[in-house]
């Protein structure tokens, strides 16, 4: 299967195979108008299979979400058909929005318009909890 | 501009500041009579808790300020659907200081985060209940002279009782602290405080069923009571909750310089004929309840 190289964009590389759909929808892609390539289960030395994104458009990747789902993924960024940088991921201190807390006893679930906040309690287990309720998001 | 939260967010230094300040309280009640006057406290009480709100309220008074509010959320804006964040804004207009009630846990902080005045967090659900643990530190600290080197049983339910997660909490801060923990297998003490709490920073502490056992080797008995409200099935709290009845049968072999506390209200978890023994705490407890929110408002306001 043949897909185009980009001239300037983004390369998102080294998603766990099955989590680029994810990835698609955290960055709300499908909002963009120019070209986004979802490649699935392709063939990797050091993952055995992998996913790539690619974006035909300059744009400021959201790293914290990224991060959040996998700090190992890859952040590509193409200018002139030349990789120009190559972005390192972290596990981010904190996340709005991304994920919703599922306690029914916290205060977000009356008050639709919070914002979903979550923040790095414990960085070795990669636990979050609910600013407002400390409740550990669940782990995918 | 500060608000009270949670009690992890004050430093063991001013937990044991806001105890002098008490402590000082007590000893020259008519030094602080006039400290608050001019200033208004504003009691938002979305769920009702007659206790705490009348603690607070009688704190304000002591201090020479007044008290405006609302006890339950049929008397508010909230039942017309106003947010929290609203009502803090607009709130934080007329009063200089608020204790919030929520049944909603976090909303004390949402509050916090729009309100341009100090908020304290006088319950949120099952959550925190930050002046409840600050009475019990302040009590042991009168009862003993201490906050260290203490063997503190805490009794009834430990799964839900947010009460002793706190004081748990808030002790192990200290050096020297053992636990006891003793209840029923169905309310025993969540894993994640044993294994992220107290497995983390080597606290010696040990699990029981048995209340009378246990007894010579506590300077500390914290009684809660078994919450209806907590369980979802009626058949499993009318089990569970006379587990432990305290007698004075049961405090035979107690020390004599224990101290029996309890956050309040009881049912039937301590036996009114315990009430006379002077190793009963939990009515100076409630009395101390009310200084420690004097000496958290001032400090909250910044008077000196």
């Amino acid at each position: 299967m043949h897909i185009d190289s980009i001239k300037n964009g983004v390369v998102i590389d080294h998603i766990k195979s099955g989590k680029s759909m994810e990835i698609y929808h955290h960055l709300e892609l499908d909002k963009l108008d120019c070209t986004v390539a979802i490649i699935k289960n392709v063939h990797s030395k050091k993952m055995g299979y992998k996913d790539i994104i690619k974006i035909d458009s300059e744009m400021e990747v959201d790293l914290d979400v990224l991060g959040y789902i996998d700090p190992d993924i890859t952040v590509n960024i193409i200018k002139n058909e030349v990789l120009c940088e190559k972005k390192k991921l972290t596990l981010p201190n904190q996340i709005k929005d991304v994920i919703k807390c599922k306690n029914p006893r916290c205060i977000t679930t009356t008050e639709q318009d919070l914002p979903h906040i979550f923040k790095l309690t414990d960085a070795a287990t990669k636990t979050y909890r609910c600013i407002y309720c400390e409740t550990k998001a669940k782990t995918e | 501009m500060r608000s009270l939260i949670d009690i992890l967010s004050l430093s063991t230094d001013e937990i044991d500041e806001l105890i002098a300040v008490a402590e000082d309280i007590i000893a020259r009640p008519e030094e602080y009579r006039e400290k608050c006057r001019y200033k208004k406290l504003a009691t938002l009480f979305f769920e009702p808790s007659t206790r705490t709100r009348l603690s607070f309220e009688a704190a304000m008074y002591e201090l020479g300020g007044s008290v405006l509010g609302f006890s339950e959320a049929n008397s508010s804006s909230a039942a017309k659907g106003e947010s929290v964040a609203d009502t803090a804004r607009t709130v934080s207009c007329y009063a200089d200081i608020i204790a919030m009630r929520h049944p909603k846990e976090g909303a004390p902080l949402v509050a916090s985060m729009a309100s341009s005045v100090p908020i304290i967090n006088a319950g949120d659900g099952g959550h925190n209940h930050p002046t409840q643990t600050l009475t019990d530190l302040l009590t042991i600290k009168r009862e003993k002279g201490r906050l260290n080197n203490l063997t503190v049983g805490f009794c009834g339910d430990l799964k839900f009782g947010r009460t002793v997660h706190s004081l748990i909490e808030a002790l192990s801060r200290y050096t020297g602290i053992e636990f006891v923990l003793i209840s029923p297998e169905e309310l025993k003490l969540p894993g994640y405080l044993k294994k992220d709490l107290l497995d983390v920073k080597g606290i010696k502490y040990t699990e029981t069923t048995d209340l009378e056992g246990v007894m010579p080797e506590l300077d500390i008995l914290y009684m809660t009571r078994v919450q209806r409200e907590r369980f979802f099935n009626e058949e499993d709290y009318l089990r569970l909750k006379d587990s432990y009845i305290l007698t004075p049968k049961k405090l035979e072999n107690a020390k004599d310089d224990l101290a029996i506390l309890h956050p309040l209200p009881r049912v039937n978890e301590i036996h009114t004929s315990v009430d006379a023994d002077p190793r009963a705490c939990y009515f100076r407890q409630v009395l101390n309840g009310k200084f420690i929110r004097m000496a958290l408002i001032l400090k909250l306001l910044e008077v000196e």
